[in-house]
């Protein structure tokens, strides 16, 4: 075992590299969790999201305008989920269930010609000296931009939740929506626009896999990441800095572990790699022996206006 | 392609005797195949959907093939193949190890539905096994590496601790250790066979450990993405040639190349001559490919390479070839001695000179 050869350093920017997918689709989906819809579809947005990314960014030579394109993919796919769960009152635990395998079978489809094509990568933000710094050169300094815009996001959401009265809206609606409802407010309207922030957001990350992180699109490319951010919500119980916390705690135990399996550690990675999952569960027993569990009131509840 | 060899192979496998006479349905023989991954994985999976429209193509409208892709290993494979079976498929093939206890089920219940295991050991009346000796490509890919690396680290993503991806990293490790005595290993289990953000998530790690030179036994592309970004970094293409990737990273690739069995086999099971066995072809039958070695290679490199590769397939030099220890330091091999299929097919231990513990 030689532990010396992993550099901390280098260690914490891929941490962040390998988390920043999963903390867009957290960051998303707990505004609409927020808004009192439960969308099990995260995996579905976020594939669709990395194949329409994808394709828009190999068709145009953009990163960037692929990121666009993806946030607009999810976005669409999630306001389907709104349509048939806030418009027809479909079940959304079922409908939810529905849209990631939908979303799995539709990017297998548009995939199909981008199999095995390179992707124009994102360049690194370029600060000039700051990423030259030591130690915090890396891992401040040296990423490209939707690491910052997810981080800018998190902040947004925050702010957003905790201090606007658009966010305050958007609470009530996820607390009690017959009491927003009374009060006037367009209860199907915020969740909406909630719904499609979440699928955009979801969108990013997936893209975020198939234009950075990967680089390239093959079937079944999230394999799962979708499912850790609906964890990471409940982790963060619907808390936007947790999520952020959660987030880098699974990407870095992810990246960690094979890091201490390249240095030859002999501990089983089993342990590690199942801990974020423990640490979930635990958190989870602990909100509720606390009595409060910080869900909204009315998540996953079907609302109708006249009822 | 050799459409004569493998008729001539067909007609070999007519010489065994049946073991009962196949009823003989009306319209095409259905054959179905479980995938482990995507058929658009670009590796593993994909080489075995080759095969599918392989036999689609040698028989036409005489065979019918389904399949089902991202069939997880362990219970979900029985529906699977309950399925298959239920819907009249008279021979499926398996394509994962880990679909073997599975697979022995579901024959236990379908006596008259012939089953073909890729990579595993047990056998039943309708249950054959096959694979390729993969560890003879390897042993080319650790040649071309020890020969080609700078930093004298090798970096190795490894799925499964089987004997099958054991044998890879022995076979690899000691002809990049033959070529270049400072060379080492460095082995990340992944745990799967795949998930791309993962296999670039851990050649990743190799590469800022130092690693110059990738091996993967996990079937995506990404760890060949993630060594270009880097840079400076060799690859080889796994059980796929990966050719989108050459001249740099990809260097070389090991190909799977099972069209030929699974064309021999449905016409075995269409005339009613299939029988239970235990394939095992490499390098010499072309089961195991040697994908192109690519100008990044220097000559003297690529012939030797070719050489070792050309004497495999002649058959005149095994790569477990004596004097072999253990990891431990206890005698293996002596001189000369070659190792046996039996010890090979269960091999749970890393030769001398591997660092690490192969994980229980």
């Amino acid at each position: 075992m030689d532990l010396t050869s992993i550099n901390p350093v280098l260690l914490i920017a891929s941490l962040m590299v390998a988390a920043t997918p999963i903390l867009l689709a957290a960051i998303g989906e707990l505004v609409v969790e927020k808004a009192g819809v439960l969308n099990l579809g995260v995996e579905g947005m976020m594939i669709t999201g990395a194949v329409v990314g994808f394709a828009a960014g190999v068709n145009t030579g953009s990163p960037a305008l692929g990121f666009v394109a993806a946030a607009l993919g999810g976005a669409a796919l999630s306001l389907l989920f709104g349509l048939l769960t806030q418009y027809l009152l479909s079940n959304q635990v079922a409908t939810g269930l529905a849209l990631t395998l939908f979303g799995l079978g539709l990017s297998a489809l548009i995939g199909k010609p981008y199999e095995g094509i390179k992707s124009p990568t994102l360049q690194k933000l370029d600060l000039g000296p700051l990423g030259d710094l030591p130690v915090v050169g890396p891992i401040l300094f040296g990423h490209d931009p939707v690491v910052y815009l997810s981080l800018l996001m998190v902040l947004g959401v925050w702010w957003g939740l905790g201090h606007s009265r658009a966010g305050l809206i958007l609470r009530a609606v996820g607390e009690n929506h017959d009491a927003a409802h009374a009060l006037g407010y367009k209860v199907v309207r915020v969740r909406m626009a909630a719904i499609a922030f979440g699928g955009a957001s979801a969108g990013l990350g997936g893209a975020y896999i198939s234009l950075v992180r990967v680089p390239q699109w093959v079937e079944g490319l999230t394999a799962g990441a979708g499912w850790i951010a609906l964890a990471i919500v409940v982790f963060a119980s619907w808390r936007p800095w947790r999520a952020l916390l959660g987030a880098y705690l699974f990407g870095g135990v992810t990246v960690l572990q094979l890091n201490l399996q390249a240095a030859g550690l002999a501990i089983p990675v089993e342990y590690l790699s199942m801990s974020p999952y423990v640490v979930t569960i635990l958190v989870l027993v602990l909100i509720s022996a606390r009595g409060q569990h910080g869900a909204p009131g009315a998540l996953g509840r079907v609302f109708h206006g006249t009822g | 392609m050799k459409r004569r060899t493998i008729l001539k192979g067909a007609g070999a496998l007519a010489l065994g005797s049946t073991l009962g006479s196949r009823v003989l349905a009306a319209g095409p023989t259905k054959v179905g195949f479980i995938y482990v991954g995507p058929i658009g994985d670009g590796g593993w999976t994909y080489q075995h959907d080759q095969g599918r429209l392989a036999v689609e193509a040698e028989f036409g409208d005489a065979v019918e093939t389904v399949y089902q892709e991202s069939v997880p290993e362990g219970a979900d494979a029985v529906r699977a193949m309950t399925q298959m079976a239920l819907q009249g498929a008279e021979l499926i093939f398996a394509t994962s190890f880990g679909y073997m206890d599975q697979v022995l089920e579901v024959a236990a219940k379908f006596p008259n539905v012939k089953f073909e295991h890729a990579t595993g050991y047990k056998t039943a009346d309708n249950v054959g096994v096959y694979s390729a000796r993969f560890y003879e490509g390897r042993a080319v890919q650790g040649t071309i590496a020890g020969r080609m690396t700078r930093s004298n680290v090798i970096g190795y993503i490894a799925s499964f601790p089987i004997p099958e991806v054991i044998r890879g990293i022995n076979s690899a490790f000691i002809h990049a250790r033959k070529v270049n005595p400072d060379v080492q290993f460095k082995v990340i289990w992944a745990y799967t066979w795949f998930d791309p953000a993962k296999e670039a998530d851990a050649a990743k790690a190799l590469i800022e450990q130092g690693a110059d030179v990738i091996l993967q036994h996990t079937d995506s592309t990404a760890p060949q993405a993630a060594a270009q970004e880097a840079g400076n970094v060799i690859t080889f293409g796994q059980a796929s040639d990966m050719a989108e990737y050459a001249p740099l990273p990809r260097v070389s690739s090991i190909i799977d190349n099972w069209a030929p069995y699974y064309v021999a086999r449905t016409r075995a099971v269409m005339d009613g001559t299939w029988q239970s066995d235990n394939t095992w072809d490499g390098i010499g039958k072309g089961m195991v490919g040697i994908g192109e070695i690519s100008s990044a290679v220097p000559a003297e490199v690529k012939a030797e390479a070719e050489a070792l590769r050309d004497a495999i397939a002649a058959g005149s030099y095994h790569p477990f070839t004596g004097p072999l220890r253990k990891q431990d330091g206890s005698d293996w091999l002596a001189e000369g001695e070659v190792a046996d299929d039996g010890t090979l097919a269960g091999m749970g231990f890393y030769v001398e000179g591997l660092e690490g513990d192969v994980p229980s």
